[in-house]
């Protein structure tokens, strides 16, 4: 045989497995609304840069009448490619191949191209779409997802790790995705659960449809098992591209910088925080004043909406803002928000991003329901993601710092590098009325006009303490500044930032409070 | 700082220690359960599941530690039983019925 003709023997292979499970399957995933694998992996990567590997694997299943069954590429894309010029490993699993189905062969596909992005430091992304284990498949099927959890867990803090959700992921199969760092999902096309509607009903006769019990809302929204949430697969790879720009290829490099650029807001910063201390606003729009070109990619949205998580830009370079949100709850912290912001504090830190806080806070989110959720041990977990950061850690109190969230919000105590505060900060060990009623309890109580009388205590209280002098005084901040000065400051303290060398007692890791 | 006071329909009074603040609320805070203290002689379901069997009758005087039902779970039979010596007052459950979590299965009431 000519090479010639070679050639045109692979080609005329390779065109059949590109095939998938062919054109009727390929229009009932149109139906659906979704891209088949191909078109998502072609989508997102640049144009011309996807290379595909173990493109003719076959499954070795003989039980079931498999043996005679041809699955192209065993149900899953695997290949390496670039996102605006940054080096990244993909698997898409392909949902026209006996439903995306995950046999052993699948899952050593997946766990290659895994083991490679591992070696050669590059983030890895994988695109669920499958049906769950192949049954027939029985224990290989298992011992696949094992593997791949395996290679997730080593993977973790090391290189970033991406999940999208474009189908169902259903079973064992969602805890790749909860391993990774960062999950998308789509309305109407992401189903993610551990029991599904069927088994539900079954069991404990309650009847919920599959949006209902773990679409893309309810994980957006409820359960904060995902991070970013679009319409449509088209909005969805749009967020991959960006997230990946904002992030290193590994935890060995930092974030690629970028030219730096003014902040475009058209609000004046001094103007967004109302006087009183009892009104909200979107702590975003400061979030907008301060960062290059005014720009913000928020992580979880939806979910525990009273913090505020994502990345921007300063003077260029790639930084985490962690913000209480006035706007939700008074800002408060409870469990979800601190879950939130203890697991995104831990990704900057492992990628070497700076971390950015700003503070307006009233406190813990009282009520037994808190309590009883384990509100000390999730807020633990945020005490512990602060103080463990050896990145450069930069907070700007803007209003309120009370008790122990003065303490979690990056304070100095936990290891903070530059404490800024505005002139409006009220930082103290509580709010003025309730500290003023348990400092003055008797002179209240005793006074003719109890009244008259707490109200002058908690002015007092107000003149003397609701300011950022006596946390200035200590030298718990390092300078008041005015809202003007904010985003210049930032990006110096960034820059002086640039080479901090903060080492910790060595361990084989530490105890976190899980 | 002058920043204006917004006008928005959805900002609600929220307490947080002495002071209320003018804010949202997020769908989950406002589904949260609220806490009711939990009465002895209500006997509920711990785990979702099926009554495969009732061993008492209203009315009856039963012995601490006798058992009341089995619901069956997770493919498992649990034994329920009486956690103090009480009369059956009623009972809510049927041989067959699958039943959610702290569903009320049994009330007792105190033995004169």
């Amino acid at each position: 045989m000519s090479l010639k003709k070679n050639i045109l023997a692979l080609r005329q292979r390779k065109a059949i497995v590109e095939m998938g499970g062919g054109d009727k399957a390929m229009q009932k995933q149109a139906a659906m609304g979704k891209l088949t694998a191909r078109e998502r992996i072609l989508t997102l990567l640049d144009p011309n840069s996807f290379h595909e590997y173990d493109l003719f694997v076959e499954h070795e299943e003989r039980n079931f009448g498999m043996d005679d069954k041809v699955l192209a590429g065993d149900g899953v894309i695997t290949g390496t490619g670039t996102i605006k010029g940054a080096p990244i490993c993909i698997y898409a699993q392909d949902f026209t191949v006996m439903g995306g189905s995950l046999g052993l062969k699948h899952a050593r596909k997946i766990t290659k191209i895994m083991d490679h992005a591992l070696k050669m430091k590059v983030p890895c992304i994988g695109i669920n779409d499958s049906g769950g284990a192949r049954i027939q498949e029985g224990i290989g099927a298992l011992a696949g997802y094992g593997e791949i959890f395996y290679r997730n867990t080593l993977s973790s803090g090391v290189i970033p790790q991406i999940s999208v959700i474009l189908g169902p992921c259903a079973g064992g199969a969602v805890y790749s995705p909860a391993l990774t760092d960062f999950v998308f999902v789509v309305e109407n096309i992401s189903k993610m659960f551990i029991t599904g509607p069927n088994v539900i009903e079954t069991v404990l006769g309650e009847k919920i449809s599959q949006e209902d019990l773990g679409g893309a809302r309810v994980h957006a929204e409820i359960t904060g098992n995902a991070h970013f949430y679009a319409l449509s697969e088209l909005e969805c790879l749009e967020q991959i591209k960006e997230l990946v720009s904002l992030i290193p290829h590994s935890n060995l490099q930092k974030a690629a910088k970028v030219e730096a650029k003014k902040p475009t807001f058209k609000k004046n910063i001094e103007n967004i925080i109302p006087a009183d201390p009892k009104q909200p606003y979107d702590v975003r729009d400061i979030i907008y004043a301060l960062s290059d070109e005014s720009k913000f990619l928020e992580v979880q949205e939806l979910w525990a909406p009273n913090i505020v998580i994502g990345f921007g830009r300063l003077g260029g370079e790639s930084v985490g803002f962690v913000a209480n949100q006035p706007m939700y709850l008074a800002g408060v912290l409870d469990c979800d928000a601190s879950d939130k912001a203890a697991r995104f504090i831990r990704f900057c830190d492992a990628f070497n991003i700076p971390i950015v806080t700003l503070e307006d806070m009233p406190g813990y989110l009282p009520g037994v329901d808190q309590e009883h959720a384990g509100v000390i041990r999730h807020g633990a977990k945020m005490l512990y993601a602060y103080s463990e950061a050896t990145v450069p850690k930069v907070t700007v109190i803007l209003r309120k710092a009370y008790g122990g969230g003065y303490i979690a919000m990056n304070s100095r105590h936990l290891g903070a590098d530059f404490m800024f505060a505005w002139p409006g900060a009220e930082i103290a060990v509580m709010g003025p009325e309730g500290a003023a009623n348990i400092i003055f309890r008797k002179e209240i109580m005793e006074a003719e006009d109890e009244d008259a009388m707490r109200q002058q205590k908690v002015k007092e209280y107000i003149e003397k303490f609701a300011n950022p002098y006596v946390a200035a005084a200590k030298g718990y901040i390092d300078a008041v500044i005015e809202p003007l000065e904010t985003r210049g400051l930032l990006l110096h303290a960034l820059e002086v930032s640039k080479n901090k060398d903060d080492h910790r007692p060595y361990k084989k890791h530490g105890v976190p409070p899980f | 700082m002058k920043g204006k006071t917004i006008e928005n329909p959805e900002l609600v009074e929220f307490a947080v220690t002495a002071r209320k603040y003018k804010t949202q609320l997020t769908r989950k805070f406002k589904n949260r359960k609220v806490w009711v203290e939990p009465n002895a002689y209500e006997i509920q379901s711990f785990i979702p599941g099926t009554i495969i069997h009732i061993s008492v009758k209203e009315g009856e005087i039963v012995k601490e530690g006798d058992p009341l039902l089995i619901l069956e779970a997770m493919k498992m039979q649990n034994r329920i039983e009486m956690p103090f010596t009480a009369k059956i007052k009623t009972i809510n459950v049927n041989v067959g019925d699958r039943i959610p979590k702290e569903t009320l299965m049994i009330v007792l009431e105190e033995v004169e």
